[in-house]
């Protein structure tokens, strides 16, 4: 046992002529090491699956019940009878059938990155086996995971020439990326050359007579082409509203309020950002104005509206 | 409406987060093969296959169809692909009806699927062009203000969409393929969890789901088995930007309600249809839809839902199957409610099945409220 001999050897380091109670707080470190390690012979069984190693096969050993053991033993742990010496290759791959996480491993660990001590049965195997699996991440490693052994190159005959077990390939990553060059077209860049100058661009239909706002070409109603081109203010109603609470990199800070707002003198409502007022005091008929950047840092973008803010007025009735 | 046509096989996997044992194929593939099993059938057996999703970007793979015709056993046949956002598997089992109805094939496979573990939803619908402000909102930021405007008109009480969200994932609970099964599932549990867009919260949203639906759809002389038949088949689209467009209540939705209804005789949804599978994602769509198909005048639909009217124990349940907001993978959730319709109709529903349903609606929608897919089906034949 050798934390009873680490605590028998640092007894008898402490038995200096010491003032009594002093004793208790020395501490010294001790190694308890054989010199070159301990010579073991494997005898038949174990050889013969090391050997199996050193060559990268896993082989089990039959018992006259005709299990296969693996790792093997030389006596059936069931009845006490010898094995057959009847060896069966197993594996590579096998199953885990239980785990258990290690996040900080040690320095006799074979992997310095956190992995798993895993019970694998390996295929063709009748009990399992213990290594270490490289999945990376505890929430790779479950019980039914499949998983191979990752061999040293330089084997010795030493269950070590696994260098551990990984998981089987379920999984790949593909990337798509599609490059394009857009191209606001004619009613959307008429619309931003109006937005670029702190103005909204709408157009009447000619047959319906309803406004569009943004600028467009033809009535999504009637079919028609729209000619009759109107400007339209920059302040609306809030029509209705969502307080957005889930963060997305490319959204604004939450909580953030996407609002319908019908600007005056528009049929349509626009989907834009509402600030300037708490989330929780937007309101629906709430009136609100554009909020637009400074203009020497406008372009023709709709990033040239910071937001709509309320402008204080009534609210409008829905 | 042309020839009669019928579901004779229905076949669903097992609703989840992340299938990861299988491919995109392996995963149509045990749905279809489920659906050919129902119906007696083998993949020789089969004319024409009519695959359903919703956009390619939700799993990065350009024309499915293309690479799923080995999968789906449609070598040397015809085979196309529909596409009608959310709405889209109830729109590829009314392409497949199609095809019966016309006479042009005797047995159609119809098959939708999304892995939306592939990636993420919400980054798929917000892939944003040059020139627009970023905002965003994903599929729930944009039906939230909708919800709003919905209880401001209506005044419905807010506890409303707690209870659909309690009675679909109770109904869940009863149905084996479903992806939520909440144990347990109470208002406290609903009303504790966070807003993610107000006036949605986290349970009152369905899930992202993995998972595929198919059916066989079959002529009148090829039927095998139990068929459902079909009683009437509807699609609708509107723009969605068009001045006095009605989000909450679209108009589209209703003139597709009642062309179904039209074809299938029926003048009073509440008392004739016995059960129905609408498409509900966000819980507050269930009284929305309540007025939109009919069930309930406009602004009484959320007083329906609150009589307990659309529970599985009520007179005319909602989503037996536990509905959208518990099994979510997008393309196929059109396909699992028209599915379901005609599941509840061949009495094969198992523990979620309502008693004698005789006559069933089948609903899907999609996009911004904008694509609608219906049909009605039966037990007898038309
Ligand atoms: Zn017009």
């Amino acid at each position: 046992m050798p934390s009873d001999a680490t605590a028998a050897g640092t007894t008898a380091a402490g038995a200096a002529a010491v003032p009594e109670g002093e004793a208790r707080s020395l501490v010294a470190g001790h190694v308890l090491e054989f010199p070159g390690g301990y010579t073991r012979t494997t005898g038949p069984v174990i050889g013969r699956f090391l050997t199996e190693l050193r060559d990268g096969r896993i082989v089990g050993v039959r018992t006259a019940g005709g299990r296969t053991l693996v790792p093997p033993l030389e006596y059936d742990p069931d009845t006490g009878e010898a094995v057959t010496g009847e060896f069966a290759e197993v594996g590579p791959a096998g199953t885990v059938e239980s785990w258990s996480w290690v996040s900080e491993p040690r320095p006799a660990h074979p992997l310095e990155r956190p992995f798993a001590w895993a019970l694998i049965r390996l295929d063709g195997a009748d009990t399992a086996l213990v290594h270490a699996v490289d999945a990376g991440d505890a929430r790779a490693m479950r019980q039914g995971l499949r998983v191979r052994p990752r061999w040293k190159a330089a084997r010795t005959g030493h269950i070590t020439d696994i260098e551990s077990f990984v998981p089987e390939v379920t999984r790949i990553v593909s990337p798509v990326r599609t490059e394009y060059r857009v191209r606001p077209g004619k009613a959307l860049a008429r619309f931003l050359d109006g937005v670029a100058r702190g103005v909204f661009i709408g157009c009447r239909c000619g047959s319906c007579g309803k406004v569009y706002v943004p600028y467009r070409l033809s009535c999504p109603e009637c079919g028609v082409a729209i000619t009759e081109e109107v400007e339209v203010p920059d302040t609306g109603t809030i029509t209705t509203f969502a307080i957005n609470n889930l963060p997305d990199p490319r959204a604004p800070e939450v909580p953030f309020v996407s609002a319908y707002i019908l600007l005056d003198g528009s049929d349509i409502p626009m989907i834009a950002l509402v600030g300037g007022v708490p989330a929780h005091e937007v309101r629906q008929g709430m009136r609100v104005r554009a909020v637009w950047v400074p203009e020497e840092e406008r372009t023709a973008s709709m990033s040239n509206i910071k937001w709509f803010a309320p402008t204080g007025e009534p609210d409008a009735e829905l | 409406m042309g020839n009669r046509c019928a579901v004779i096989g229905v076949g669903q996997t097992h609703y989840t987060t992340k299938r990861r044992d299988v491919s995109i194929a392996g995963l149509v593939r045990e749905a279809a093969a489920r659906a050919l099993e129902d119906a007696g059938l083998a993949w020789k057996d089969i004319d024409a296959v009519v695959i359903g999703k919703a956009p390619d970007l939700f799993e990065g793979v350009m024309m499915p169809e293309a690479y799923l015709a080995d999968a789906l056993g449609a070598a040397g046949k015809p085979m196309m692909r529909v596409h009608t956002a959310g709405s889209v598997g109830g729109s590829t089992a009314l392409v497949g009806a199609s095809l019966v109805q016309g006479g042009v094939h005797d047995r159609v496979l119809v098959v939708a699927f999304e892995k939306q573990s592939e990636s993420n939803a919400t980054w798929a619908l917000s892939t944003h062009l040059p020139f627009s402000a970023s905002l965003v909102v994903g599929a729930g930021g944009y039906f939230a203000p909708h919800i709003r405007e919905y209880m401001r008109r209506s005044g419905a009480p807010e506890h409303i969409g707690t209870l659909v969200a309690v009675k679909d994932r109770l109904n869940a609970l009863k149905n084996p393929y479903a992806h939520l099964r909440i144990p347990g599932i109470s208002r406290q549990m609903v009303e504790s969890t966070p807003m993610l867009w107000e006036p949605i919260r986290y349970l009152e949203t369905c899930p992202s789901s993995d998972g595929a639906c198919a059916m066989v759809l079959s002529s009148e002389k090829a039927v095998t088995g139990t068929p459902a038949w079909v009683l009437g088949t509807a699609m609708r689209s509107e723009p969605i930007f068009r001045a006095g467009r009605d989000t909450v209540n679209p108009q589209g939705g209703k003139d597709c309600a009642a062309d179904v209804y039209r074809q299938a005789g029926i003048t009073d949804p509440r008392r004739e249809i016995d059960v129905a599978e609408v498409y509900v994602p966000f819980s507050w769509y269930e009284p929305m839809w309540l007025e939109n198909l009919g069930f309930a005048a406009e602004g009484e639909g959320w007083k329906l839902t609150e009589s307990g009217a659309t529970a599985l124990d009520g007179d005319i349940p909602w989503n037996a199957s536990g509905g959208v907001l518990s099994s979510n993978p997008i393309g196929a959730s059109g396909l699992i409610r028209f599915a379901e319709a005609a599941l509840q109709v061949r009495g094969m529903a198992g523990e979620h099945q309502v008693d004698g349903a005789r006559r069933a609606l089948g609903h899907a929608y999609g996009g911004g409220a904008q694509f609608f897919a219906m049909w009605m089906v039966g037990s007898d034949k038309p």
